[in-house]
């Protein structure tokens, strides 16, 4: 065997390792690399998260416009406070945003849902959202249905 | 029983005498290196030991996605979640069949071959004549072979993946007729670069590591006959598999290990 | 170090002691081999001489004594010590050794390239005189599976005499070459060893083709020197073990016969016990 023939042969080798990496970070795992990487955060206040996970995606009107960036318990009023990353500049959402839990299909992961309020001041990095619906649980659904059919 | 103990004790102190040599030859051989004009003797072996083991990986990739993408697609249509057939088969992919899979291979076809050639130079004295001519055959053989070998396992590894994801897209798509930009978006939405992809190839780099180095070590070790070189090859692809497979469980289990 | 580098031996080997398992391979053996010489080291197979050729070269590290060669004792040699030490010492290997893998040309050049600085063209120039003078330089472009077995003998002794050695060591040179191959190579030993003024060693036990050629021959038997001395002088020596060793009869003080029971012990075995 020529060594030019095994030098080229080793080269595009090597080379098609290295495309087989971008594409598998770029193509695979979405990895944008055109994108502005502004985010600001703000935190959303809930009485149940259940189900929802880090890094489950923040949408508004079914666009993802950011990422749930770390959940942490509230220790005084027994409630979970989500910390969500916003995609873009603060200025677009009213500070009486709404956000629900909301799963995506039957079986699908849960995600966060914004509603867009009517004040004119707009969110911006720190913000709490309040006016927000928690995780259905459907064991306390059920359960609740259940009482109430009991008392009727 | 006296007689079972003194076997065990043997087979033990025989098992850490190995130990101790091989990592005695994985010193000595990586110590030095790399020099400019080894750059050649590189350039050989990582032809031998990856551009030709592209074919097998390439063949593999492919029906293991396609097969894959097909069982996956069965399943989930029955709950009408046929779109989430790619972001399944990556997942799978990137995080263990990738890296475990092609380890495999890579044992069979690179590691034997690694053994087979160093216990043939040693029975035909090419390694014993090279050191009377003062020329260190850990440098000039053995270390060659193990830069070649980490660096040829994980690159082999993302183009196992690629192709098997192609392959997923042959059958889910082409064929199946699932929706294309739904297959890659949800890939996209779900996969993270460093949880999925960097760890799995952070597992590449493990088993490439693991398997050169059992491969060059029982050819280097062999009994310089052709019945050991048999044994030697044959005790290459089965300890590497065996060792990748149980370095596989010890490293998920440390990288992704919230199991509760 | 600098007398004894100087003195007339380049070989002193003292109270060498070697076990290999529970086997004592050498158990005590003095020797001295002379620069500029061909000194011949014979005796029964097994009894270790190839294993002497590596201890010599530091391969194969002895449990007691000292071996010094060029003034520098092999046993407690460090690594690079050795490496250099084996730049000065050629050895040809019974089975060739040549590097499958290159060509009859890139073998010859091999340790060329790997200890010297030389320009491509100065290092072909040499490979042609090496080959010229083992009468192979039109072979230069085959592989070593194209090659006979007499041929890739005289590639591996060019490939030897590469880096112009002050020691040569052949281990059985004269094994399985057919007779004008076996000539060929008892000249070229011959004439080698005077072009480049070196010293050489022949490990055989083709006493016939050795005796012409060697100048000092030991003998060596049970892991010890039983005989040595000029050939002339062993043919006619006291010991019948040499005598018998030298003129080649079967049966002697070194038997044919594997130790064992008597035959008839043996064959009637089973009744007999």
């Amino acid at each position: 065997m020529q060594m030019r023939t095994i030098e080229i042969s080793v080269g595009a080798f090597v080379l098609a390792g290295a495309l087989a990496l971008v594409f598998l970070a770029v193509k695979v795992s979405g990895v944008d690399l055109t994108a502005s990487r502004d985010t600001y955060t703000v935190q959303a206040r809930f009485n149940d998260v259940a189900g929802l996970r880090e890094r489950a995606k923040v949408s508004l009107a079914g666009v993802t416009i950011g990422r749930v960036a770390r959940i942490e318990a509230d220790m005084n009023y027994g409630e979970a406070i989500a910390v969500l990353e916003l995609n873009g500049q603060p200025g677009n959402l009213p500070l009486d945003t709404g956000a629900r839990i909301v799963t995506e299909g039957l079986l699908g992961a849960r995600y966060v849902s914004l509603s867009l309020g009517i004040e004119e001041d707009y969110l911006t990095e720190g913000d709490m959202i309040t006016d927000t619906q928690g995780a259905l649980v459907l064991e306390s659904l059920i359960g609740d249905f259940v009482t109430k059919m009991g008392a009727n | 029983m006296i007689e079972y103990l003194r076997y065990l004790g043997a087979e033990a102190l025989d098992f850490l005498g190995n130990l101790g040599r091989a990592s005695l030859m994985w010193g000595r051989a990586l110590s030095g290196l790399p020099q400019w004009n080894d750059i050649g003797l590189l350039m050989r072996q990582i032809y031998n030991i990856g551009v030709l083991s592209l074919v097998i990986i390439i063949l593999s990739a492919f029906s293991i996605g396609a097969v894959i993408a097909l069982q996956f697609h069965t399943q989930l249509a029955k709950f009408g979640a046929e779109d989430a057939v790619g972001v399944g088969l990556a997942m799978v992919l990137l995080r263990e069949l990738g890296p475990v899979v092609t380890a495999l291979l890579f044992a069979g076809r690179a590691g034997s071959a690694i053994t087979a050639e160093i216990g043939l130079m040693k029975s035909t004295e090419q390694l014993s004549s090279m050191e009377m001519m003062g020329v260190d055959p850990l440098r000039r053989i053995v270390a060659p072979r193990l830069w070649a070998g980490m660096l040829c396992l994980p690159l082999l590894t993302a183009i196992f993946n690629v192709v098997a994801i192609y392959g997923g897209v042959v059958v889910a798509v082409e064929w199946l007729g699932a929706d294309p930009s739904s297959y890659w978006i949800g890939m996209q939405d779900v996969v993270e670069l460093w949880e999925d992809l960097g760890k799995g190839m952070v597992k590449s780099v493990f088993f490439a590591v693991l398997v050169t180095w059992i491969a060059v070590y029982q050819g280097y070790d062999t009994v310089p006959t052709a019945e050991g070189i048999g044994m030697s090859t044959t005790r290459t692809v089965v300890l590497s598999s065996v060792m990748v497979l149980a370095t596989d469980f010890l490293l998920t289990l440390s990288m992704y290990g919230d199991f509760g | 170090m600098v007398d004894e580098k100087s003195s007339d031996n380049l070989i002193e080997i003292r109270g060498l002691y070697l076990k290999r398992g529970r086997r004592v391979v050498f158990d005590g053996l003095d020797m001295s081999i002379p620069r500029g010489k061909i000194t011949a080291l014979m005796g029964p197979s097994g009894t270790g001489k190839t294993t002497l050729l590596k201890v010599i070269g530091g391969q194969v590290a002895p449990d007691a004594g000292e071996v010094i060669v060029n003034g520098l004792d092999v046993c407690r040699a460090s690594r690079a010590e050795l490496f250099e030490l084996r730049k000065n010492i050629g050895m040809l290997f019974q089975s060739s050794a040549l590097f499958t893998d290159m060509s009859v040309a890139e073998n010859v050049a091999f340790p060329l390239r790997e200890h010297t600085d030389l320009p491509d063209d100065s290092i072909r120039d040499l490979v042609l005189m090496k080959l010229n003078a083992v009468g192979l330089r039109g072979a230069r472009d085959l592989m070593p599976n194209e090659l006979s077995g007499g041929m890739a003998r005289r590639v591996a002794l060019a490939r030897a005499i590469a880096l112009d050695p002050l020691l040569l060591m052949y281990d059985e040179p004269f094994t399985g070459q057919d007779p004008i191959a076996m000539g060929v190579v008892q000249s070229l030993i011959k004439r080698l060893n005077h072009a480049f003024a070196a010293t050489s060693l022949v490990v055989s036990h083709d006493i016939h083709e050795t005796i012409t050629i060697a100048e000092q021959i030991y003998i060596i038997a049970d892991g010890k020197v039983i005989g040595h001395g000029p050939p002339d002088h062993l043919r006619s020596h006291d010991s019948s073990l040499i005598r018998q060793f030298v003129h080649g009869t079967p049966d002697g003080p070194v038997p044919f016969h594997y130790p064992a029971d008597e035959l008839n012990f043996d064959l009637l075995g089973e009744v007999s016990k």
